[in-house]
């Protein structure tokens, strides 16, 4: 099923852009011992797209973002990423729902993780407070992690995911754990770094009204298969509250609950 | 004012003490005062003796600690990284925990005599078991969330462990260093106090036999100085190392 809630002629607006990567999926099914929780998913993602995965708990969502970021393996099906089988590993990053930042390292010693330890030391430091400063905080480079609040952990796992220009960014659950203006906050922020860097932006949520906020297109993902593929084409920045937006999010949640 | 308050009672007690002895409620054999005391501290310092007993004593209990925390880490990071070494020796190590490692002094006598061995082999041993089970428990209690972070974002085996399982386990690391350098310091003087020719432990049971008790009662202050200075290093270490950990930040 593929519905295009507006005039299809504005799908072209869309932005495709050549700093993020396309992502293929061919029959793509995972199974953890008996229990199968991806069915055969076939996707096309276009470079540079924001794409947001719904779906209820277990729907399987997070597997997929896993196998995308290179963490598990299908058990069939194969995952391309701009036509290529492997060697894409690098080019992902996945942020968590937790930051999982290392306690023991600073800020900006945190922010360096996402570059290869191949490059110069110098180099690192550069490009880590210059990640930092993308997201706001590279006047706490030097502060153990302990000492900032949710919301400032989470921009820092953001800095450390962008600071290797990845080509694909996945998203799990991110803002799951932060308070509703930090969550608002942290979407802006999100947005704009998607705008400004062009990567392709997968992201897992279980909140439709976030996917509806973010996304060029929301998957609906139930019992490990694509229910519903819509996409939303509202001009950014989104505002809270647009009637069009509200009519997004009521499909999506109607399907969603089954009604 | 604050800041005197904990001294009050020691200082009280020490008073007491010398008020003790001066007025004969105390013989001089059973305790003797605490000038006495610091007069055969100056005494001992003087001649030499105290400073080659120290020298002794302390060479045998950091080498001993050395060879068996040495043994007791590597062990404890193999076991924790390798299910198939844990499988293959832990039982077998925790069975041998159970044996108290001061029971082993006569087999220990009649394996090596008197001499360096036996003291270093029983300060080893002491001192293994702390390290090794809080190596290996820390290591094990390494957030699981951050080791997928680390392959999630492309480190290799060696950098996941340096990065990652090395800092992650070091507090519990911590923890077993200072309790085996408590095992260190106990071991060494039950060891020198029923067989040696040198050391502290050796200046007090020499003195036992002149009846010199205030030489005893130097060494048994010299072994409590040595404890503590040892322990306030590890404290200082721990707090430099755990920095980023806001438990021990503050201080």
């Amino acid at each position: 099923m593929n519905v295009s809630l507006l005039d299809p002629v504005k799908d072209a607006e869309i932005r495709v852009s050549s700093d993020g990567s396309s992502v293929s999926l061919c029959g793509v099914t995972k199974a953890f011992g008996r229990q199968t929780v991806l069915h055969g998913i076939d996707l096309d993602i276009p470079a540079g797209q924001f794409v947001a995965i719904v779906g209820r708990s277990g729907c399987g969502k997070s597997t997929l973002l896993r196998l995308l970021a290179g963490l598990d393996q299908p058990t069939d099906g194969r995952i391309e990423i701009d036509g290529q089988a492997t060697g894409w590993r690098d080019s992902v990053r996945l942020m968590f729902q937790e930051p999982r930042l290392l306690p023991w390292q600073r800020v900006v010693a945190n922010v360096e993780v996402g570059l290869s330890y191949a490059r110069a030391a110098a180099d690192r430091r550069r490009l880590a407070i210059e990640a930092l400063a993308q997201v706001g905080l590279d006047s706490r480079a030097t502060e153990w992690p302990s000492v900032l609040s949710g919301g400032q952990k989470q921009r820092v796992a953001l800095a450390r995911a962008l600071v290797s220009r990845p080509r694909i960014l996945a998203f799990d659950e991110p803002l799951g754990a932060l308070d509703a203006l930090t969550r608002i906050e942290m979407q802006a922020l999100i947005e704009q770094v998607w705008q400004d860097k062009g990567f392709t932006a997968i992201v897992v949520t279980h909140d439709v009204t976030e996917a509806v906020a973010l996304a060029d297109r929301i998957l609906l993902l139930d019992t490990g298969r694509v229910a519903m593929d819509v996409t939303v084409d509202l001009p950014r920045p989104r505002r809270r509250g647009d009637p069009q937006a509200a009519a997004v999010e009521g499909r999506v949640l109607d399907r969603l609950l089954g009604r | 004012m604050q800041r005197a308050l904990p001294w009050i009672v020691p200082v009280v007690v020490l008073l007491l003490w010398q008020a003790a002895s001066q007025f004969g409620l105390l013989r001089d054999q059973v305790m003797p005062a605490p000038t006495a005391v610091a007069e055969a501290f100056w005494r001992v310092a003087r001649s030499g003796e105290l400073l080659r007993d120290i020298e002794i004593s302390t060479w045998r209990a950091f080498t001993g600690f050395a060879v068996g925390g040495g043994i007791g880490f590597a062990l404890g990071m193999l076991n924790g990284l390798s299910g198939l070494s844990e499988k293959l020796t832990d039982s077998t190590l925790q069975m041998v925990r159970n044996i108290p490692h001061l029971a082993l002094i006569p087999l220990v006598i009649l394996w090596f005599g008197i001499g360096e061995e036996a003291k270093l082999f029983l300060v080893a041993l002491g001192v293994f078991f702390p390290i090794y089970v809080n190596t290996l428990h820390g290591v094990r209690s390494v957030d699981r969330q951050l080791l997928e972070m680390g392959r999630a974002y492309g480190m290799s085996e060696r950098a996941v462990f340096r990065r990652v399982v090395f800092p992650g386990a070091l507090p519990s690391i911590f923890v077993g260093l200072r309790y085996g350098l408590g095992i260190m310091w106990l071991t060494l003087i039950v060891a020198e106090t029923i067989s040696a020719s040198s050391g502290i432990g050796f200046m007090a049971m020499n003195a036992r036999e002149f009846m010199m008790v205030d030489v005893v009662v130097v060494s048994i202050l010299i072994y409590a100085a040595l404890g503590k200075l040892a322990d306030s290093v590890a404290r200082l270490l721990e707090r430099t190392c755990l920095a980023w950990n806001p438990v021990y930040a503050e201080a």
